[in-house]
């Protein structure tokens, strides 16, 4: 294990269920405070690249690397042993129950001993502050109910979770795609933070203006296949647009979808062309 | 400030006060309802001397209460964590036949009789707990089918070892340790003149359970599982809750509480009757709906389910001492029942609300 060398990598890595080829040699790697996307339409392979990085599937082929030193992973628990740390869409938080309930849900911490051995709950309390206010949480009240949260702000509490029980490495479920604008304006806030914090961060997402503006590497998938492994000063805004939709794809479909305006001499003579 | 600075403090202290903090608790709804229920019947109370307000009164309706309380706390942790228990009614008249049968046909000690009872008890509930987590089928089912099988071998199963009698005491002649389980489970305690059967033993164990069943839920880790398991299933199995453990342990615990009544029933009379319990298992989950506790769970308060017991005895002991007809308690449950569930409903969805 060398210093330089990347929190994670994967190289070539392939996956077949069946017949189907779900991923084709698929590479990436994230360093520590640093973000790698991962984008991909419906269908991509996204859904299949997580499953495999958070250790719900070995690939077919191909290497997969933690901290320099090639892995296996035969579980879920082995990632989070290793640091890596999936926050799903369904963010794994019971709405009904308080944020600090939620927070320790499953590894609480306790005090007493035998029989009288108990939920810490002052402790909880304190920690759920102290940790959603170091990632600039403002939860006005611990005992609120996750249900009651936004979006924006139950990802957060998930992301500070995760960040909490030692995660390095976050992989982000499309943490934005149920959520507004202003909210998914929180969440990328929190992305750019967990990076600032040091984490290595993989963001998986259908939207690259989501992308494109916390994102350090792209990764665009297709149809189970790489269309490619980019920095962001090798590719534009513009340009991951471009590849995410298909290209000609797009292009088509705005030609398709557009509408001439009235009385708009340039459109009427394309009309009756 | 050049950062979006988050909404200042005033909306904080606003969004948390008393008020809300009041109406988030789930026993709210309940501790009036049994406010009004009680004013209710003082105002009504027909008795010469009225025996409502008297300690003759307090120690009538407590004792009902006790006997729905003792379950309803458990069956409404059990609903906090998303199932059901329909064999608890069942439940108690077969555990009270067992210890009936253990001490007064086959003339065990008392002691070790209570103790294979509970053991008995703790077996059903394992099967049940079992049956749920794995089959995945409804509670209401499996539990339900349980209920039948029991009250079938308390009947038929009776009237075969007793000769054709639905009824089992111990008879004449002494049984070894009787006289100190019946000190612990069927006595009573504070007699006075005024009060000369005193206040049954069933109301301390009643307030037992409650106090052990509320640290439970509120301060153990087991606690936190409760909520989690009946609020999001998959949730909390992905944050690795232990949620088949969880729900087996919910369906041992009332049973367990089960033979507890069946234990102080049969020590308070010394005989067990095979129909005793049967239905009781509806007071109990319309003590713990009324109390709070959300019938798709992950919600709820074992305080809120001791006081719809207590809503419960106060109206049986009430509609006598208000000299209406008895068939009335139904009607009265009925309307209870009806109330406390829009009550609750108001409060939960103005909790859950968010305040933003």
């Amino acid at each position: 294990m060398t210093d330089n060398s990347p929190l994670l990598e994967v190289r070539e890595i392939s996956k077949y269920f069946g017949s189907v080829n779900a991923l084709q040699k698929i590479s990436l790697s994230v360093n520590a405070g640093e973000v790698t996307c991962v984008l991909g339409d419906n269908g991509a392979g996204k859904s299949t690249l997580i499953k495999i990085l958070s250790g719900v599937f070995s690939p077919d082929v191909g290497q997969f690397l933690v901290d320099g030193a090639e892995v296996r992973f035969t579980s879920p628990r082995d990632a989070r042993n290793a640091g890596i740390s999936t926050v799903y869409q369904d963010l794994a938080m019971v709405p009904l129950m308080s944020i600090w309930r939620n927070f320790f849900l499953g590894s609480e911490p306790t005090k007493g001993w035998g029989p009288f051995r108990r939920f810490d709950v002052a402790k909880a309390k304190a920690l759920t502050s102290k940790e959603l206010l170091a990632m600039g949480i403002d939860v006005r009240d611990p005992d609120q109910a996750v249900g009651t949260l936004s979006g924006g702000e139950r990802q957060s509490v998930a992301i500070a979770r995760a960040i909490h029980f030692g995660a390095r490495l976050l992989i982000l479920d499309e943490p934005t795609s149920a959520l507004g604008v202003k909210q998914a304006g929180v969440v990328l806030r929190r992305i750019a933070q967990a990076r600032e914090m040091g984490l290595g961060v993989i963001f998986i997402t259908h939207n690259p203006h989501h992308a494109y503006p916390v994102g350090d590497r792209f990764v665009v998938l297709n149809r189970g296949q790489s269309l490619g492994n980019f920095s962001k000063q090798e590719i534009s805004r513009e340009d991951l647009v471009r590849l995410m939709a298909g290209g000609a794809e797009l292009e088509a479909l705005s030609h398709e979808l557009e509408r001439p305006l009235p009385d708009n001499p340039i459109a009427e003579a394309q009309e009756n062309a | 400030m050049s950062t979006p600075s988050l909404p200042v403090d005033d909306e904080r202290l606003t969004s948390t006060g008393w008020l809300t903090r009041t109406l988030r608790r789930p026993a709210l709804g309940s501790l009036v309802g049994a406010i009004v229920v009680f004013v209710l019947f003082a105002i009504t109370d027909s008795t010469s001397k009225h025996l409502w307000l008297s300690s003759t009164g307090f120690a009538a309706w407590s004792q009902q209460a006790a006997f729905f309380g003792i379950m309803a706390v458990p069956v409404g942790m059990l609903m906090i964590g998303g199932e059901f228990d329909l064999s608890t009614g069942g439940m108690t008249g077969f555990t009270a036949i067992i210890t009936a049968l253990l001490v007064g046909q086959l003339g065990w000690n008392a002691w070790a009789a209570i103790v294979v009872t509970v053991l008995f008890a703790a077996l059903i509930g394992f099967i049940n707990g079992y049956v749920v987590t794995r089959s995945r089928l409804p509670s209401f089912i499996v539990t339900l089918a349980t209920y039948f099988a029991l009250r079938g071998l308390s009947i038929g199963g009776v009237l075969l070892v007793n000769h054709g009698s639905t009824e089992i005491g111990v008879g004449t002649g002494t049984h070894p340790g009787l006289d100190s389980a019946k000190a612990i489970f069927g006595s009573s305690f504070l007699k006075s003149p005024d009060l000369p059967n005193g206040f049954q033993t069933a109301i301390l164990w009643f307030v037992v359970v409650t106090i052990i069943a509320v640290w439970v839920l509120g301060r153990t880790t087991f606690g936190n599982w409760v909520f989690a398991v009946g609020g999001d299933l998959d949730a909390a199995r992905n944050v690795g809750v232990p949620v088949n453990r969880t729900k087996i342990a919910l369906f041992m615990s009332t049973s367990i509480a089960a033979s507890l009544v069946g234990i102080i029933s049969f020590t308070q009379s010394s005989n067990a009757v095979s129909e005793q319990g049967v239905g009781y298992e509806f007071y109990y989950i319309i003590a713990a709906v009324v109390g709070g506790c959300l019938l798709t769970g992950g919600y709820g308060s074992v305080v809120g389910a001791a006081l719809g017991a207590c809503i419960i005895g106060m109206a049986f002991q009430g509609v006598i001492y208000s000299g209406w007809d008895s068939s009335w308690d139904f009607t009265f449950l009925g309307i209870i029942l009806f109330l406390a569930v829009g009550t609750n409903t108001v409060i939960y969805r103005r909790a859950m609300k968010a305040r933003r």
